[in-house]
């Protein structure tokens, strides 16, 4: 069986499991919405927004949002030890990370569909000025959020206090993330926005998606080995 | 384990005589007007610094050996070098704001150099929380955060440095004069002599603890 | 031996390996997690056309030493070989031989019994897939309720359908923990006729078990492990239940 093979069979039954319950989409979008709120209350002074409230305000509800869907989709796999079967078979271990990856990306860019008009929205926040910039930044971003945070999910799946610590290992590690998002956004919003800045800042984010996928793929084998 | 036992205490006691030098050799150095005394924190400030970045290399380093090997010695290296950076982060992370009290006359700005420090010392931070709480049979685990911890080094560094320069109140570092070179290279000697010294105290306490753990298994045999 | 078959092995194209083994060694092998020891020095030999069974107390030993012959958990000391292979030398293709059934069962709530056969079926890269997958169902009891979502299962039918999901690739040693969990009698009985053609077939079979009425008709060695250690259940007279609470006195 092919890598790709085994990649997709492993996100779509993901998929077709969410697709039923909806429970990780309706979930974590509700929540995404919650925090975008309780930090618009800290953010917005006298009815107008502190400057760059609006990219900020995005990024901590997808990293916020990504955290729960993160441990949400492998307390799935830990019910019925699920993930032990999964790694039983004779499929190769990164096409399991790769397809598991897949899973909770296009969840997160899902809720990050409705997340950003909504921030668009109540912040009066551009995000029609470079569409394809901010996309890039969101998907690009989210990728790396979800590639340390899937194999960090993935590896704390038997150790205890797991709920706690995935947060507590992932948001540190994916710091530079969150500063190259917020940044990127914020350029793009400003009101004098400066599309170079926020194309050095997806560049950054390009290489630490590279950086950390190639490392996530070569630790997952033998962390999940055991 | 016989030349270490007695390289630990060489170490320590070349340390201490530098530690016990230092300050005669700062005193020496020229004396910087506008930040006046609390300048001279520099002098340990910044070799803690150095000290900490290059024990985040080892853990990184160690923890990569682990993974590939799993040779339980690398993992001991890791431990105890991931504990070395959050003592001497707290160092840094001390002195750092006594410096930002004068130098700006707030305990905390956002400079570039201490928040990244500030980033890498959690990061480590959450490794020992991981391995204190994930319960029995974390090492695995720990050593990814290991490699992932000395992999982020670089994309903190570079991120928060471009985010702060962005905004114009970019901080002042004055350049060093040649004088002023000296102590620091001296003091950054000490550090890391002190750094080996608990380096290698640590991984023999590691060492006697998996000698223990071992002796129990074979009683319990 | 390693055999290379399926289709002219190109350059680029993943060769296809089976591995083949008719027996497996587990060679003093001990398994520490921290202080705690949970296996020591266990020495066992399973051969094909055999049912091995391991009896004991809570908490003896017997999961952790199913999870080593999974492959799943690495034995601190000592060491597992399956034929002339070990995991370091086959890596994926070795586990494709390997069938296990936990005491967690390994399915998919949200998915249906039917999804839940294909979805692992597909993991196995088996061919005639859905002949399989119907096939298994059947030997399951459970073709009218295949496409109900096995989170809707009793804890029987769901047993019964693990231990076919365990079993859908056809693999030489089955590894199965507590089978019986949940099983009523009749369920129970068609298990035992399964294990029998499973032994006929030249599967190896390891079972950890606490039913010893059950498992004494089809078990043809029987290992007591209490704390980590192992002894053979002695031979003579009794019932196996008898002869394990015999050994378990003499020995422990």
């Amino acid at each position: 069986m092919g890598f790709f093979h085994t990649v997709w069979t492993i996100a779509r039954k993901d998929l077709v499991i969410e697709s039923r319950s909806r429970e990780l989409a309706y979930t974590t979008l509700f929540f995404a919405v919650s925090v975008v709120l309780v930090f618009s209350f800290s953010f917005v002074v006298e009815g107008v927004a502190l400057t760059d409230a609006a990219a900020g305000i995005l990024w901590v509800s997808i990293a916020f949002a990504g955290t729960l869907a993160l441990g949400r989709t492998f307390e799935r796999e830990r019910q019925s030890d699920t993930l032990k079967a999964v790694l039983l078979s004779p499929v190769e271990r990164p096409a399991i990370y790769i397809g598991k990856l897949v899973g909770v990306l296009l969840l997160m860019l899902v809720v990050e569909a409705v997340i950003t008009p909504v921030v668009g929205l109540l912040f009066q926040a551009p995000i029609d000025r470079a569409p394809l910039l901010l996309v890039g930044l969101l998907v690009t971003g989210t990728l790396g959020f979800a590639a340390v945070g899937t194999l960090f999910a993935a590896m704390l799946i038997r150790a205890q206090s797991r709920d706690v610590l995935l947060p507590v290992l992932l948001y540190p590690i994916t710091i530079p993330l969150v500063i190259a998002g917020v940044r990127g956004t914020a350029a793009i919003f400003a009101a004098e926005p400066n599309l170079a800045v926020a194309q050095a800042w997806l560049a950054m984010l390009v290489f630490f998606d590279a950086v950390f996928l190639t490392l996530a793929l070569w630790v997952f084998g033998p962390v999940m080995g055991e | 384990m016989q030349n270490r036992s007695i390289l630990v205490p060489v170490l320590l006691c070349a340390a201490a005589v530098m530690f016990f030098r230092a300050p005669f050799m700062i005193d020496a150095a020229p004396y910087e007007s506008t930040m006046g005394l609390i300048q001279r924190i520099f002098y340990f400030h910044v070799p803690s610094a150095m000290v900490m970045f290059l024990s985040a290399l080892v853990c990184g380093v160690a923890s990569a050996v682990y993974l590939a090997k799993r040779s339980p010695h690398a993992d001991a290296v890791a431990v105890s070098a991931a504990e070395m950076v959050v003592v001497f982060g707290l160092i840094v992370l001390v002195t750092g704001p006594l410096w930002a009290r004068k130098a700006w006359g707030v305990w905390w700005q956002w400079d570039a150099r201490l928040t990244s420090a500030l980033v890498l010392w959690l990061i480590f931070v959450s490794y020992l929380l991981l391995r204190r709480f994930a319960g029995a049979g974390s090492e695995m685990v720990a050593a990814a955060v290991g490699v992932f911890g000395m992999a982020n080094v670089p994309f903190v560094y570079w991120s928060v440095n471009v985010w702060r320069t962005i905004h114009p109140n970019t901080n002042v570092v004055a350049s060093l004069i040649p004088e002023m070179r000296v102590p620091l290279y001296w003091g950054t000697a000490a550090f890391l002599l002190l750094y080996i010294a608990l380096l290698l105290t640590r991984m023999r306490l590691e060492a006697s603890r998996m000698q223990l753990e071992a002796a129990y298994a074979e009683i319990e045999d | 031996m390693v055999r290379v078959d399926g289709p002219s092995a190109s350059p680029g194209v993943r060769h296809r390996v089976s591995v083949q083994f008719d027996t497996v060694y587990v060679d003093n092998v001990s398994r520490h997690y921290g202080r705690r020891r949970a296996l020591a020095h266990v020495t066992l030999q399973a051969q094909q056309g055999e049912i091995f069974g391991l009896f004991g107390p809570n908490g003896a030993g017997k999961s952790t030493l199913i999870s080593i012959l999974s492959t799943l958990l690495r034995p601190s000391g000592g060491g597992v070989r399956y034929g002339a292979h070990t995991v370091a030398d086959t890596g994926d293709a070795l586990r494709g031989q390997i069938g296990v059934l936990g005491h967690d069962l390994c399915l998919y709530g949200d998915l249906t019994a039917r999804e839940n056969l294909r979805f692992f079926g597909r993991l196995y890269g088996l061919d005639r897939l859905e002949a399989r997958v119907t096939d298994a169902l059947a030997r399951a009891r459970l073709s009218d309720r295949a496409d109900d979502r096995t989170g809707s299962f009793s804890r029987g039918l769901r047993q019964r359908l693990a231990f076919e999901r365990a079993l859908l690739h056809d693999p030489r040693l089955v590894l199965l923990d507590e089978p019986f969990t949940g099983l009523d009698d009749d369920s129970a009985q068609v298990l035992i006729e399964r294990l029998r053609t499973l032994r006929a077939a030249g599967h190896i079979v390891v079972m950890a078990t606490h039913d010893f009425d059950t498992a004494e008709a089809v078990v043809n060695r029987s290992l007591c492990v209490d704390r980590g250690r192992t002894w053979p259940v002695a031979d003579g007279v009794g019932t196996l239940r008898e002869r394990y609470r015999r050994t378990l006195a003499e020995c422990v």
